[in-house]
């Protein structure tokens, strides 16, 4: 059975294509079979992060438009052979993308015989991010600890649970998963951040994951190596646990607690 | 963080704020959520209309949809400005 995530925020910046890439590469180093979708027509972006921006010939609206077959359009990974991605068109016309295309190309990858399709859905609420969550059996809300993030996210669990095929057949709710990024735990502690509890108690969802705010994550996307990858970075050891978590393992939050100082660096200074 | 901070009173905690602001604005935002999106723009012309005879204050009319069984009940609300708040009704 192919399951379908959508990777979500309504506010751009958030970090969901970093996500959607480590997820991606984390399911796949599973030995999952995972195609990752980037929805965001005109603003093609996952292609970097992956490291594949030089090997895109065809893209998600080629496909739709019967320009090329799907296998021509899917960028094999370099490094995990089940790994695969779509790129976004470039194209200006927001129109591009349509449901039946969509849901054309989500079914060409269930043939396929993918156990995931991680959809990395654009920033805002308009086509391209309704219909990369229309067909999600999952989501994962990336939200950073911050008033405009989760208001908006909060704003996404109610299209969730509203306009989405799911939704709209009563066929059960969307899984809702909450993913914090850019997490600063020493701020939490004095106070400047909202913490875990209190996001979640605002969102009301389950937490699959925190990823500490991390200079790895600059470090990848520079060198197009998604994050999970790098095993010195604290945000790359949070990627790992939250595919575990996605894959129904139980594994406790790590990364969450400030770094104490002693009584000396704090009176003179760190 | 230097020595004259150490002695320092700690400042605001801004994470609360932004917790008692989040869960205010959610709240009414869910609140809102599955109602029609005309309502706001039939709640403006209805205060418009209402004002043509009564001084009433923009916040005094609610309008909402509340969902009973399989049909949906419009409720409106319009509280009339005490006794002299008349306005003017067309003899000016």
């Amino acid at each position: 059975m192919t399951e379908i995530i959508v990777v979500t925020s309504g506010k751009g910046g958030v970090g969901k294509t970093t996500t959607s890439a480590s997820l991606s590469v984390g399911l796949a180093k599973r030995g999952k079979k995972v195609a990752v979708i980037d929805f965001d027509v005109g603003l093609r972006n996952l292609d970097l992060i992956m490291g594949c921006e030089r090997r895109v010939v065809y893209d998600f609206v080629n496909v739709i438009n019967g320009e090329c077959t799907l296998k021509q359009a899917l960028i094999k990974d370099k490094r995990h052979d089940s790994l695969f991605v779509l790129a976004a068109s470039q194209t200006r016309d927001k129109e591009a993308l349509t449901k039946e295309g969509v849901e054309g190309v989500l079914n060409g990858l269930r043939d396929e015989g993918f156990d995931y399709v991680v959809c990395d859905s654009p920033a805002g609420i308009e086509k391209g991010a309704a219909l990369a969550m229309y067909f999600a059996d999952r989501a994962v809300v990336v939200v950073n600890p911050e008033v405009s993030s989760v208001r908006d996210s909060d704003r996404i669990l109610g299209l969730l649970a509203s306009k989405t095929r799911r939704a709209e057949l009563g066929n059960g709710a969307v899984e809702q998963h909450l993913l914090l990024t850019r997490y600063n735990p020493n701020r939490v502690e004095s106070g400047d951040m909202m913490s875990i509890k209190d996001v979640q108690e605002i969102l009301g969802i389950d937490v699959v994951g925190v990823i500490p705010e991390s200079e790895g994550v600059l470090a990848a996307s520079n060198a197009g190596i998604p994050v999970i990858l790098d095993e010195t970075s604290q945000a790359g050891h949070a990627y790992e646990d939250a595919v575990a978590r996605l894959l129904g393992e139980e594994r406790p939050l790590r990364f969450i607690d400030a770094t104490r100082k002693g009584l000396i660096a704090r009176i003179f200074g760190s | 963080m230097g020595i004259l901070d150490f002695f320092k009173a700690r400042p605001k905690n801004t994470a609360n704020v932004a917790k008692e602001r989040l869960r205010i604005i959610v709240a009414q935002e869910r609140a809102q959520r599955g109602s029609p999106d005309y309502l706001p723009l039939l709640r403006r012309e209805i205060l418009e209309v209402i004002k043509k005879y009564v001084n009433v204050d923009p916040d005094a009319v609610l309008i909402n949809v509340e969902r009973d069984g399989d049909h949906e009940v419009l409720e409106l609300s319009v509280a009339l400005p005490e006794k002299g708040g008349l306005a003017a009704t067309g003899e000016n």
